[in-house]
């Protein structure tokens, strides 16, 4: 890279998204804390968490993965949209992830709440109960996709101020930056649940 | 293109922007003015630290209780630990020096995201003054160690809570400082500056940003178990429900193992930056101190289980880590050969910076050479858990990382505060420091090896001469410090004005007047060749 | 997403729709695949599926096709230090 363009504005932008990959990063290994102590359980208790595991609905899981996964593209097609300019086609399929954000949200709200009813959250006697094995893989289950839910609930917020930033002419087809580095948080909350559908959900 | 003979100019101590008076600090973006903000915080907390460590050897020097109750004695040793170590040792050195002299060094006007670097000063206040707070508040002080070792943190009744928390905010700080530098290097170098021309400080940042970055996040996740611990009895490290301690162990050190680099890697940096300067020489192998930086952060992140030899991991994992544990040896020896080499032939100039960077040396390999006593599985289980690893650390991270600061708090003063200080006085509290510091920590070796368990309020008999030793030795570094703290403090308004370059430095900040402009640069400047060339004629002044 | 030559690359919408068709049939043969009872391979074999469909968003969603080397470096090596992370801590659990 010349060193001459080290002040141009498209320079910069780059410097903003490269902060924002690092960042990314940081909530990589913030996950990946989960999924070390998931590793070691489900070595130690591998019958345990299969019976857990089928407690879950895979159906709901699979229903949730697909939300998220087209919910990504249409993120990545609203960068798209505002880089070709088409500010309305962008602020559509932002609204479409964010719905689609919110449909995963609810399945996840409906899941906690059956879990709930046969009194299945952490520190409940029912959970204390069960095998150990199990008790850590709901343990592991609540925190995991708990901690993620935060993250789609801020990846929500982070979106929706796109859209006004698109209405107000803050992100257009040549100031994307915002809009870019929502999208990567975005897909990110993707790339995670990515991982943990088929740890929490698929290993029956 | 020095601008430093252009008469008037208006430094950042004076500026007036937005903001003006207090608000020009509180609300600042300036890298520079940010930096001091943290050394004053830095100072106060360090004080507030320092007093109740002497609190705690004035309890030690006679067996049973002196002053104070056992309960308190645990609850002073783990504010000590937890102030000490997340509030000073970690965040110190990248957040005043890293921010002071990061874009100066690579010739930039300020840090690549400056606002983030105002907010992540707020979560370190905020977590400081959780820190502090949680000695005060009901429910006691808490007392499980700064480690916070399950389960007892799981169950301790006392204000856990505020001390993991203060933890986690301080980590997020931290995490967002070296997110800033790590762009801030790849972004803002100075044109003609490739990664090869860059000093030897701003290396050792990097490496450390990475590792605050990387590891951070592990242990901000597993203060997060611990209070879901507490809160929720969710079991991950309770074994009655089948969790396991050691995996807490693990976890806690992943970070906090290579937390021992975020601190020492940046107090190299700093005394790389002396040797030459005070040496008149370039530095002794530039590329292998560089490499030996990247290569103790890559290394030192895989070394963390040399603190569970005891705990009851695999025979197989205890000689993994105790190798690679003494692998990391040679890259710090390396760094050591290079900082000796560099001083010689030099023409030595021996202020007051220069005597602190080598008694930095000299505190830095007794901390080394028993860190691979304690790293050799064998003598560990012997001195495990005992006053041997109290010495052990602090040498390391007081006199290591602790007289690197006081080295460069001496050495960029004048640029700091566009003052002197007095040369006779800083001479005199390093010794009195160096001095104070040995009798203190010193007798630890001895009164561990000879079966001292550490964190213990009360001792036998035959360990109190050692105890009114190092007591002693308490007494006389405060007096180093209170006298070092005074001499800086007093000189910072009313020493005599400092030339823009007092030490014949060649790196950029001694290019620019001292104290520094608002933005550091009129014009950022054009870099043609390598750091660290001492007189090879005009060249290297016309940087 | 600035390229060698400048230019900035822009993802067709076409090119985002394929990804997504892909990244859904993954989904599905990762489905399918538990209900075959494989023991231990079915989780290597998920996991598997489930790094393709990583890698597959980071390319293709996050752009990092079009990033420069540093960023790839970055990315490939965050990951191979967490995998460095598991293994050794493994080297514990596994030992014991």
């Amino acid at each position: 890279m010349s060193t001459q363009a080290i002040h141009s504005e498209r320079i910069e932008s780059e410097t903003g998204k490269l902060g924002m990959w690092i960042f990314l990063f940081t909530e990589l290994f913030l996950f990946g804390g989960l999924f070390l102590v998931y590793a070691v359980f489900r070595a130690k208790y591998s019958a345990d968490f299969h019976t857990g595991a089928q407690e879950l609905n895979t159906f709901i899981g699979t229903l949730n993965t697909v939300f998220l996964l087209v919910s990504s593209m249409t993120a990545a097609m609203s960068l798209t949209a505002i880089q070709k300019d088409k500010k309305n086609l962008a602020i559509f399929l932002l609204a479409m992830t964010i719905l689609l954000a919110a449909l995963f949200g609810m399945n996840k709200y409906f899941e906690w709440s059956h879990k709930f009813e046969f009194r299945l959250y952490p520190g409940s006697e029912v959970l204390k109960n069960l095998p150990h094995g199990e008790l850590l893989f709901f343990g592991l289950y609540f925190m995991m996709t708990g901690l993620h839910a935060i993250h789609v609930l801020i990846g929500m917020i982070l979106l929706s101020i796109n859209i006004f930033k698109i209405k107000n002419g803050e992100v257009s087809s040549t100031h994307y930056l915002h809009l870019e580095n929502s999208a990567l948080y975005w897909h990110l909350v993707d790339l995670i649940w990515i991982f943990l559908f088929p740890l929490l959900y698929l290993i029956t | 293109m020095s601008n430093s003979d252009s008469g008037t100019y208006v430094s950042y101590l004076d500026y007036e922007g937005k903001h003006k008076g207090l608000m020009g600090w509180l609300l600042t973006t300036d890298h520079k003015r940010i930096g001091l903000m943290y050394l004053y915080c830095v100072i106060v907390f360090f004080f507030v630290a320092a007093i109740i460590g002497e609190l705690m050897r004035i309890e030690l020097i006679a067996p049973g209780e002196t002053i104070m109750k056992p309960q308190t004695y645990n609850g002073m040793f783990t504010i000590h630990g937890i102030i000490m170590i997340f509030v000073i040792v970690i965040p110190a050195l990248p957040a005043i020096f890293g921010n002071f002299f990061l874009p100066i060094l690579i010739g930039a006007k300020d840090v690549a995201f400056p606002k983030l670097n105002l907010f992540s000063f707020y979560l370190y206040l905020i977590g400081a003054i959780f820190g502090v707070l949680s000695q005060f508040i009901g429910g006691g002080a808490p007392d499980t160690g700064w480690t916070f070792y399950v389960p007892y943190s799981a169950e301790s009744s006392t204000n856990v809570i505020y001390a993991l928390v203060a933890a986690f905010i301080l980590g997020f700080s931290s995490i967002l400082t070296g997110l800033n530098f790590i762009v801030t290097i790849h972004r803002m170098r100075a044109p003609g500056m490739g990664w090869f021309r860059m000093p030897l400080f701003p290396w050792s940042l990097y490496a450390t940003a990475w590792i605050q970055v990387l590891a951070t996040p592990i242990v901000g996740i597993t203060l997060l178990m611990v209070i879901a611990e507490r809160v929720l009895k969710i079991g991950f490290f309770d074994p009655a429900l089948g969790g396991d301690p050691v995996l807490y162990q693990h976890l806690f050190w992943i970070y906090s193992h290579p937390a021992v680099y975020i601190m020492i890697l940046p107090a190299m940096g700093i005394v790389t930056e002396i040797f030459p300067t005070f040496s008149q020489k370039p530095v002794f192998g530039y590329t292998a101190i560089l490499f030996s930086s990247l290569a103790i952060a890559f290394i030192g992140y895989f070394v963390w289980g040399h603190h569970m030899f005891t705990a009851g991991i695999s025979y197989g994992s205890r000689w993994f880590f105790s190798f690679l544990t003494f692998l990391v040896a040679i890259p710090s020896a390396v760094k050591v050969f290079n900082w000796v080499s560099t001083m010689y032939g030099g023409s030595i100039d021996l202020k007051p910076p220069l005597l602190f960077a080598i008694f930095f040396i000299f505190l830095f390999m007794i901390g080394g050479f028993t860190g691979l006593t304690l790293g050799s599985v064998a003598t560990d289980i012997q001195v495990h858990d005992t006053a041997f690893v109290v010495a052990h650390f602090h040498y390391i991270i007081f006199g290591g990382m602790g007289f690197a600061t006081f080295a460069g708090i001496h050495y960029w003063f004048p640029k700091m505060f566009g003052r002197m200080y007095n040369n006779t006085l800083a001479y005199t509290s390093s010794i009195v420091l160096f001095i104070g510091f040995n009798m203190l920590y010193f007798p630890q070796f001895i009164l561990g090896i000879q079966g001292m368990p550490r964190r213990y309020f009360d001792y036998l008999p035959q360990f109190q001469t050692g105890q009114v030793i190092s007591t002693i030795g308490g007494f006389i570094l405060f007096a180093g410090l209170l006298i070092m703290v005074g001499n800086l403090m007093w000189h910072a308004r009313r020493g005599v004005q400092a030339p823009a370059n007092p030490w014949n430095g060649v790196t950029l900040e001694w290019q620019i007047p001292s104290p520094p402009p608002h933005e550091n640069f009129d014009e950022i400047p054009e870099i043609t060749h390598a750091p660290y060339l001492f007189g090879t004629g005009s060249d290297n002044k016309t940087i | 997403m600035i390229m060698k030559n400048g230019e900035t690359h822009i993802s067709s919408f076409a090119s985002l729709g394929i990804v997504l068709t892909v990244l859904l049939a993954l989904t599905t043969i990762s489905v399918l695949v538990t209900g075959w009872h494989l023991g231990p391979f079915s989780v290597a074999i998920a996991l598997i599926i489930a790094s393709i469909k990583v890698r597959t968003v980071l390319t293709y969603f996050m752009h990092v096709k079009f990033e420069n080397l540093f960023l790839k470096l970055m990315i490939t090596g965050v990951f191979v230090l967490y995998a460095l992370v598991i293994i050794i801590t493994f080297i514990d659990y596994y030992l014991r």
